[in-house]
């Protein structure tokens, strides 16, 4: 080995602890870049692994009712490769010990063999026995919620008559990876369920003997999605078709590929914002570090080593470093990525996980580091071998400094000889305490990216549920109603408001853009269902028109307040509305299209008609309500609040809190790593002059203030620099957050805040006490013979 | 000496540095010839601009006005690269503080040097030249102040050069060790034939020198020959 590596094998281990921390450094933004990518990689790669091998549809359209013979007429559109047609029914179920309302959604299986497409997963138990009666395989979010097993029974309500099932298998299907009740806004695995019964069997109770009320098909390769589904409205329309739609707006699919969109924000930004600020702190951090090593660089150059040489060792050097911190980026973000993977898994239901790190992630992370790295070792090198040799190897020349503006005001007599030597050493090289300032600036910022999430979502959740949707119950009716079913509802014990609701299954479209969702018509001067404007304040609902949310408005249909809205009806006689844009609400859950219920109910030409109610109720009068509410026959489901949010918090939550437990982990990693390394290298600069006091008869506490106080005036000025930092960051991730699901509000606690500041001050308390230590081992006989 | 042995030469030399809004004239107009062989020693107090015309003869620096040339190339004219080769190839450098390589034993400090030499000596025969074979594998902190300078010594003459150029080889060190270290370029300088120009403030060390140059603020203002050269073992100060 050359006599260069070996000084740079012995300098990397002489300054250990300082590559550590930059390491750490590193290794915080690549375990957030490969934590992030991997288990979006691995989700998206399992999910079309389970589409393809369970034959996940391509098209469904949900109908009243055709006759089982009309099939082979749909499965004649071009296009069309393998078509099934299916019984769906919507049910309530009961399951023993439990009294909150459950939906279930009752799906038919073939009488023999497998179905055609969206084949299922069988996770326990068997298969149901050919033309069973009352044999159903369960999904396994709903058996695991209720810890069901095979042999279990639950009772269903179908079409109004109670009929016991007899639980012989759980399964997955690529049709409910996520399960999410209709019209909630949060999985909730306890109280929505899906069900696979034997068709007869299904056929026979939901009066369907002959008949099929859903339909699935694939596609040949090179077929047209829109005009099979265009054909396919047409046939199915006089068998009161409700529009087909393909993958992208099937509900599973389309709740899945949001929230892996989400991810693929979180994967592409976080790390971004991660991995930036880090490379920038290595930048600062290598760049000091090159330049205490002048005099080495000055003798290299006299003995006749070339710039590039010298450039080439230092660079070994850094990248070194770089490399263990990519090297335990790597492993930290796979072993992240997998749990994180392992918390998406609770939520999407796949039979497997294909956990992949992909190389493309690694080169990226060693390409960031590695540049970041280089860039800062060459700009400094660049600089210390411009020096001409003879003045590397002379101590620099005294700076020049000046009184500060403290003393210029007149205020010394405020400040004692070491504090002016802190301002004096501050003001004196602005540029180098600014980044320094900014650098730490950085890392208490990433703090508050790290946990934001949480106060974002609780006022989220507070905004959603105590201000706009204040109902404690949400029913639904089996079908369009006459309004007197609300006074009905008012009489039942324990209820305090009834608000009844149309809502109707609608394409909106605006010039080129649209999307499917339904139109509320809700009271106008509602207590319980309110929208709210952009100050969050209730607003009515005006007469004569339609209010849009404004992630609706604004970002998907790009419409404005006077602009004519189409609103194409998917039920009923299907009529194609033009309705003026009203007013633009502010909602951060989900998105809605708004209309006073009476409005909507003259524009499709129907009386005084509700699809459901929006309960306020007592209480302690929940578990009686839920159980009067479950034997009506025309109650078709309930979404009770109380139990949504606590389930979210259950399931979403949990993945939040992974999330933003490891991205602070991170974040204060980062942090320590820059503080930590700015005391270090202030040591190295500063070490003779301070080993100098110390034999002119200061004491180790007074060069301590010196150099600590400097350390601790950079980080009283960084840590409010760190909470604009932290305030943009976020406003950064919020923009990059906005989804059809959720929009997170700019909502910064107290303890962001808190957070940010208080990792940053135990990062420089703990480093000032490394430093403390090794001011204690200072050379003072060496200062006496060396130069100065 | 005959003119062929001249291995310096400079007319008029000058070097100007700008420090801020102040010009100082480090050398005012120096004339110089060095030949082969010779020990050279440039006496003068600080500021006077031994380091400088060091400096400029070592290719480290390079004057304001007026040519220098080593054997019969220019290094007034020459660039980075081309000085750097010719620092490389024929230049030895000693300090007053030995800027030794901390993280490097004795025998790889000499061996950095070495490795980018054309036609260098083994490290141990350079150390063992100064008188520290035994001390091959100690790294700086463990030697004394006069062994790490023997320690540079070696790393400066190992590659052979032609020149040898010493700034206050002894500055560091007490009267004793410095002969040591004296004694160890005199053997250099004897036995390999290498030109020697040593830096000193010291005027007793001028006795063992062949030709004793005097500076003074920026010029010459004495240069004499010793008739008889005093041994360094003989020197004190």
């Amino acid at each position: 080995m050359t006599a260069l590596n070996l000084k740079l094998l012995r300098d990397l281990w002489h300054m250990r602890g300082q590559a550590l921390a930059i390491a750490a450094v590193i290794a915080g933004g690549v375990a957030t870049l490969v934590m992030a990518l991997s288990t979006y990689d691995s989700l998206v790669g399992t999910r079309d692994l389970f589409y393809r091998d369970y034959r996940f549809a391509q098209v469904f359209a949900n109908l009243k009712r055709a006759p089982d013979g009309y099939a082979a007429r749909l499965a004649e559109i071009p296009g069309v490769e393998r078509l099934e047609t299916r019984v769906v029914a919507v049910v309530k179920l009961e399951v023993e010990g439990f009294t909150d309302p459950i939906t279930g959604v009752l799906s038919s299986l073939p009488n023999t063999g497998q179905p055609l497409l969206n084949t299922l997963h069988l996770k326990r138990g068997r298969w149901l026995t050919p033309y069973s009666g009352d044999e159903v395989i369960v999904s396994d979010t709903f058996a695991d919620a209720h810890g069901l097993h095979p042999g279990d029974t639950v009772h269903a309500v179908i079409n109004g008559k109670r009929k016991a099932l007899t639980l012989v298998g759980v399964a997955l299907s690529p049709e409910y990876v996520y399960q999410i009740a209709p019209g909630a806004m949060f999985p909730d695995f306890k109280r929505y369920g899906v069900l696979w019964m034997g068709r007869h069997a299904l056929a026979a109770a939901y009066d369907m003997d002959g008949a099929f009320n859903n339909v699935s098909l694939s596609l040949t390769p090179g077929a047209d999605e829109q005009a099979v589904i265009d054909r396919l409205d047409g046939l199915l329309a006089r068998y009161g078709g409700i529009g087909a739609y393909g993958r992208k707006d099937q509900f599973s699919n389309r709740f899945l590929s949001e929230e892996l969109k989400q991810l693929q924000t979180t994967a592409t930004v976080f790390p971004s914002i991660f991995l930036g600020v880090a490379a920038f702190l290595l930048n600062v951090v290598v760049t000091r570090l090159i330049a205490t090593q002048r005099e080495q660089i000055a003798i290299l150059k006299a003995f006749g080593y070339r710039h590039l040489a010298i450039g080439w060792h230092y660079l070994k050097l850094v990248l070194a470093v770089a490399f263990i911190g990519v090297a335990g980026g790597v492993a930290l973000g796979a072993w992240f990525g997998q749990g994180l993977a392992g918390v998406y898994m609770e939520l999407y239901r796949f039979p497997y996980l294909d956990y992949v790190l992909n190389p493309g992630v690694i080169a990226i992370a060693l390409g960031v580091a590695g540049f970041a790295a280089a860039s800062g070792t060459l700009l400094a090198v660049g600089r210390a071998v411009r020096l001409p040799p003879a003045e590397g190897m002379r101590p620099e020349t005294p700076m020049v400094y000046r009184a500060t503006l403290l003393e210029r005001l007149g205020l010394q007599r405020l400040l004692n000889q070491p504090s002016r030597m802190i301002l004096r050493h501050i003001e004196r090289r602005p540029l180098k305490s600014l980044l320094t300032v900014f650098g730490i600036a950085c890392a208490g910022g990433l703090m508050m990216v790290g946990n934001y999430q949480r106060g974002a979502i609780d006022f989220m959740v507070d905004i959603q549920f105590r201000q706009a949707a204040r109902e404690d119950l949400a029913v639904g009716f089996i079908e369009p109603t006459s309004g007197r079913a609300l006074h009905e509802l008012a009489q039942l014990p324990g209820v305090r408001h009834v608000e009844g609701f149309r809502d109707v299954a609608a394409n909106l479209r605006f010039g080129q853009y649209h999307y499917r969702s339904a139109v509320y018509g809700i009271e106008p001067d509602g207590l319980l269902h309110r929208s709210l404007d952009r100050n969050l304040r209730p607003v009515q609902v005006p007469p004569g028109g339609i209010v849009l949310t404004d992630h609706l408005a604004n970002n998907i249909l790009r419409v404005k307040t006077g602009d004519l809205l189409t609103v194409e009806v998917l039920e009923g006689r299907r009529q194609v509305l033009r309705v003026p844009v009203l007013g633009i609400t502010r909602q951060y859950l989900g998105v809605s299209a708004y209309m006073r219920r009476e409005d909507l109910n003259t524009l499709l030409k129907e009386g005084e008609v509700v699809s459901g109610a929006y309960l306020g109720h007592e209480p302690d009068a929940a578990a009686d309500l839920y159980g009067r509410l479950h034997d009506r026959p025309r109650v078709l489901g309930m979404v009770a609040h109380a139990a949504a949010i606590k389930s979210f918090y259950a399931t979403l939550g949990e993945f939040v809190l992974f999330f933003n437990m490891v991205a602070t982990l991170l974040a204060a990693t980062i942090a320590f790593g820059v503080v930590y390394n700015s005391a270090r290298i202030a040591l190295s600069e500063r070490g003779r002059e301070l080993a100098s006091l110390r034999v002119l008869g200061f004491t180790h506490g007074e060069i301590a203030y010196i150099l600590l106080g400097e350390l601790a005036v950079l980080t009283l000025a960084a840590i409010p620099l760190g909470f604009l930092v932290g305030a943009g960051l976020c406003g950064i991730l919020v923009v990059a957050f906005e989804t059809d699901l959720y929009r997170l509000p700019l909502v910064l606690e107290p303890y962001n805040f808190a957070l940010s500041a208080s990792v940053v001050t135990v990062s420089a308390v703990v480093s000032g006490l490394l430093v403390w230590r090794q001011l204690g081992r200072l050379d003072l006989v060496g200062v006496l013979k060396t130069r100065e | 000496m005959a003119e062929q042995d001249t291995v310096f030469r400079a007319r008029g030399l000058t070097k100007i540095y700008r420090m801020g809004e102040v010009e100082v004239h480090a050398l005012r107009g120096i004339d110089l010839e060095l030949s082969a062989g010779e020990l050279v020693v440039l006496l003068g107090p600080s500021g006077s601009g031994k380091s400088t015309l060091l400096n400029i003869l070592g290719g480290l620096d390079t004057p304001t006005s007026s040519e220098v040339f080593y054997l019969d190339r220019n290094l007034s004219a020459a660039g980075e690269e081309a000085l750097t080769l010719f620092r490389r190839d024929h230049v030895g450098f000693v300090f007053q503080f030995y800027n030794l390589i901390p993280s490097l034993t004795a025998k790889e400090n000499v061996a950095a040097v070495t490795e980018i030499s054309r036609s260098p000596m083994r490290p141990e025969e350079a150390l063992r030249l100064v008188g520290l074979g035994e001390r091959l594998d100690h790294f700086p902190a463990q030697l004394s102040g006069g062994e790490q300078q023997r320690v540079a010594i070696a790393r400066a003459i190992a590659k052979n050069p032609v020149v040898l150029l010493c700034d206050e080889p002894t500055g560091a060190l007490d009267s004793a060790t410095g002969v040591i270290v004296l004694e160890a370029l005199e053997k250099v300088n004897r036995e390999l034939g290498t030109l020697t120009v040593l830096i000193t403030h010291n005027a007793g060390i001028a006795d063992m020198a062949d030709r004793v140059i005097r500076l003074s603020d920026g010029k010459i203002v004495e240069e004499r020959r010793n008739a008889t050269k005093k041994s360094a073992r003989d020197l004190s100060w």
